[in-house]
């Protein structure tokens, strides 16, 4: 196995409100290895971007409390300085982020965000900055890159806008790359280019790439491992083919069978997850699935803990029915009724 | 006899809608945006049409058009056998109650400082139905019927999530009963469990109220669940109409193609299996369309002719019509057919939406086999 670059522990984090305490991420660990593919799945509110944000320390709200650790190559960053931490971002660890239409500074041209990216990491003219930007511009698919990299952002469609947020995060060459729903905005022409331009550059940049998405179909493009959360917690974790032909989860299923797809034959009528998710405030005791979950029994009133029942070590979940029992009753729920042939 | 004598509910006939853009102090037209370009199709009562493409294709303006939120620049719209594409708002108004909206952002589309009661009861009150209180039992039943509970009467709309919101819309939409709903991108601002909620709910209410719908999304897989027929949009054009099953096996147009192996498909085998085609570029500014096909440009089977001469919409039999000069998975008599029958009706588009015109003796409608 490759070596690893990244470990979280733990991680825990929390909003005080006027309504009560929001526990946002309760309790997520995982680990990312050199040159892999982790896909992050959840929907709204699951806790999947804010866990990314805490990792970068992003999120500066002085009713937030991060508990847990945060080790890249070793070292715990939740305990860096401010000054060291600005270090590691963007040249360590750099993301990318959903909304490519403002998470470019609209009043500045898109080659001079790019040169500030590489000038504040690195020892360079800025003659020589502006040359790797047009590389970067270049690398990522942009025409005429020469003369685009003076333009500012307006003049750019969604696409390339993303595209150039992908060439920012790369200028560092970063260790990891963390993209935050990089298509979802996007159409999927464009996002079949984006996510085809994520697999190349991760290969030529050397990097791993934490992808977090709502969208089961690009994890099963692109990830090799992925985790499914809910409510602040990762449900299941495994690896990208045990999760889509063995998942475990009867979350995981329900998710799989509320999509329309296009690879089966029309389904009569979705499955729907009854219900909605839990509030962060005041989450049900035992499994947080619970009280949506039509496989509910007594035992889970106490909350099942993340660990392997299935053959192997690399397949994770949180759900206290047994393999067997979980195997013959999730097709239903995964095919959903399908069309009479 | 409420829908014209051929069972369609919504006719429309080379529509165009274009949007001026203004320069300089004399306020002087300088170019004009392309939004809808001649598209001509055909409704069915009870019948769901999806309308697909990518942002900008012109999908909502043609929505919105329909119903008459925007004024066309060109064509007709007959609903219900009434050209309505012209009509001014006061004689419009009878018809609108039969003609409702749902539109995709339940944040934007409901007034926050109105409660859901309001909210719901306002088209009753601007078309006069009942007094206070039957309007208030209608609301109640309303509620109840998209699935939220009568009690959420007095509530906020902030007070609601997103599903909820979307909920709430659809009871609007539905308060007046009307029989065409143009749904814009009604669930993708949904999560995927609360999506399929909100399917199935526009799924019962069709069958329970007979209703029709224009689906407008951009969401293949959703489009393919609920459409009976789908119709295809790029820069403006239709470019393709099919039956929804067959679209997806056989699609035609070198675009449906594309758009439709850019999905990603949640199954890691069959994902890697697959070919995709990734298109090269954006989709070209609608103030300046590219010549003869709109899609050349980025097209892999382009040739001269796909430059020169705009293709028009063809019907390949068993009511699927493409706009190609390289029609994919077409055998090569249903090609000479489709070749012929253009030759004979130029202009026509679908055969099917002008049935009053007679068009030469027989009109060669090639049926499949």
């Amino acid at each position: 196995m490759a070596e690893t670059l990244l470990e979280v522990n733990d991680l825990k984090v929390s909003f005080r409100t006027e309504d009560g305490v929001v526990k946002a991420v309760d309790g997520v660990s995982f680990t990312l290895a050199k040159g892999e593919v982790l896909g992050i799945v959840g929907e709204s509110g699951s806790g999947k971007s804010v866990t990314m944000m805490s990792l970068l320390r992003l999120i500066n709200d002085p009713n937030m409390k991060v508990e847990g650790e945060v080790l890249y190559k070793g070292r715990n960053i939740m305990k860096l300085s401010e000054g060291r931490m600005r270090e590691v971002r963007g040249a360590d660890i750099a993301m990318i982020f959903q909304d490519p239409m403002t998470s470019l500074n609209p009043v500045y041209r898109v080659g001079d965000q790019i040169i500030e990216a590489l000038v504040t990491h690195r020892d360079i003219e800025k003659q020589q900055a502006k040359k790797r930007a047009v590389d970067l511009l270049k690398q990522v698919g942009i025409p005429q890159a020469e003369s685009r990299v003076d333009d500012f952002p307006h003049q750019f469609s969604g696409g390339m806008r993303q595209r150039a947020m992908i060439a920012m995060a790369l200028a560092n060459n970063p260790d990891i790359l963390i993209a935050d729903e990089p298509t979802t905005a996007l159409d999927v022409t464009i996002q079949a280019q984006i996510l085809e331009l994520i697999d190349r550059l991760k290969d030529e940049f050397n990097s791993a790439v934490i992808l977090i998405t709502h969208d089961l179909g690009v994890v099963a493009d692109i990830a090799d491992r992925i985790a499914v959360m809910y409510a602040g917690r990762i449900v299941e974790f495994g690896d990208k083919r045990d999760l889509f032909y063995d998942p475990q989860h009867p979350y995981t299923w329900g998710l799989l069978g509320s999509i329309p797809r296009l690879d089966r034959p029309k389904q009569e009528r979705l499955h729907s997850i009854e219900g909605m998710p839990p509030s962060l405030i005041t989450l049900p005791e035992g499994c947080k699935f619970r009280p949506r979950c039509p496989h509910a029994f007594e035992k889970c009133k106490q909350e099942p803990a993340l660990v392997a029942r299935v053959e192997g070590e690399r397949h994770l979940d949180r759900c206290w029915l047994d393999v067997e029992t979980k195997r013959a009753i999730r097709e239903k729920t995964i095919q959903g009724a399908t069309a009479a042939a | 006899m409420s829908t014209s004598s051929n069972g369609h509910l919504l006719e429309v006939e080379s529509l165009k809608k274009y949007f001026p853009i203004k320069r300089g102090v004399l306020n002087r037209e300088v170019a004009r945006v392309h939004a809808v370009d001649d598209v001509t199709f055909a409704v069915k009562e009870g019948e769901t049409l999806g309308l697909v493409g990518e942002s900008g294709c012109g999908k909502s303006t043609l929505g919105r058009t329909v119903v008459r939120l925007l004024d066309p620049t060109e064509g007709r719209i007959r609903f219900q056998g009434h050209e309505i594409a012209k009509r001014g708002r006061r004689k419009l108004r009878p018809l609108r109650r039969e003609m409702q909206m749902v539109f995709q952002d339940p944040y934007a589309s409901l007034n926050p400082r109105k409660r859901v009661g309001s909210i719901i009861a306002t088209p009753l009150a601007i078309h006069g139905i009942g007094d206070r209180k039957e309007r208030r039992k209608r609301v109640q039943e309303l509620l109840e019927v998209v699935g939220l509970s009568p009690e959420h009467y007095n509530r906020f709309p902030h007070e609601f999530s997103g599903g909820q919101r979307q909920r709430i819309g659809v009871a609007r939409a539905l308060a007046l009963r009307p029989k065409l709903i143009i749904a814009d991108e009604p669930v993708s601002a949904l999560d995927v469990s609360i999506q399929s909620q909100m399917l199935n709910l526009l799924d019962d209410l069709q069958n329970d109220f007979n209703l029709t719908y224009v689906f407008i999304a951009h969401d293949l897989g959703v489009v393919r669940h609920v459409s009976d027929r789908i119709a295809v949009m790029y820069l403006g054009k239709l470019v393709e109409v099919s039956p929804a099953q067959e679209l997806y096996q056989r699609p035609i147009m070198p675009y449906t193609e594309a758009l439709l192996s850019a999905v990603p498909i949640p199954d890691p085998d069959l994902s890697d299996k697959r070919e995709r085609i990734v298109l090269e570029g954006d989709v070209p500014s609608p103030i300046n369309p590219p010549s003869g096909c709109r899609f050349h440009p980025r097209c892999r089977y382009m040739t001269d002719i796909c430059v020169e001469v705009e293709p028009p919409l063809v019907n390949y039999g068993n009511g699927h019509l493409a706009a190609c000069h390289h029609p994919l998975n077409v055998d090569e008599a249903t090609l000479q057919r489709a070749r012929v029958s253009a030759r004979h009706t130029p202009a026509e588009a679908d055969d099917r939406a002008k049935p009053k015109e007679p068009s030469g003796p027989s009109q060669p409608v090639p049926t499949s086999e």
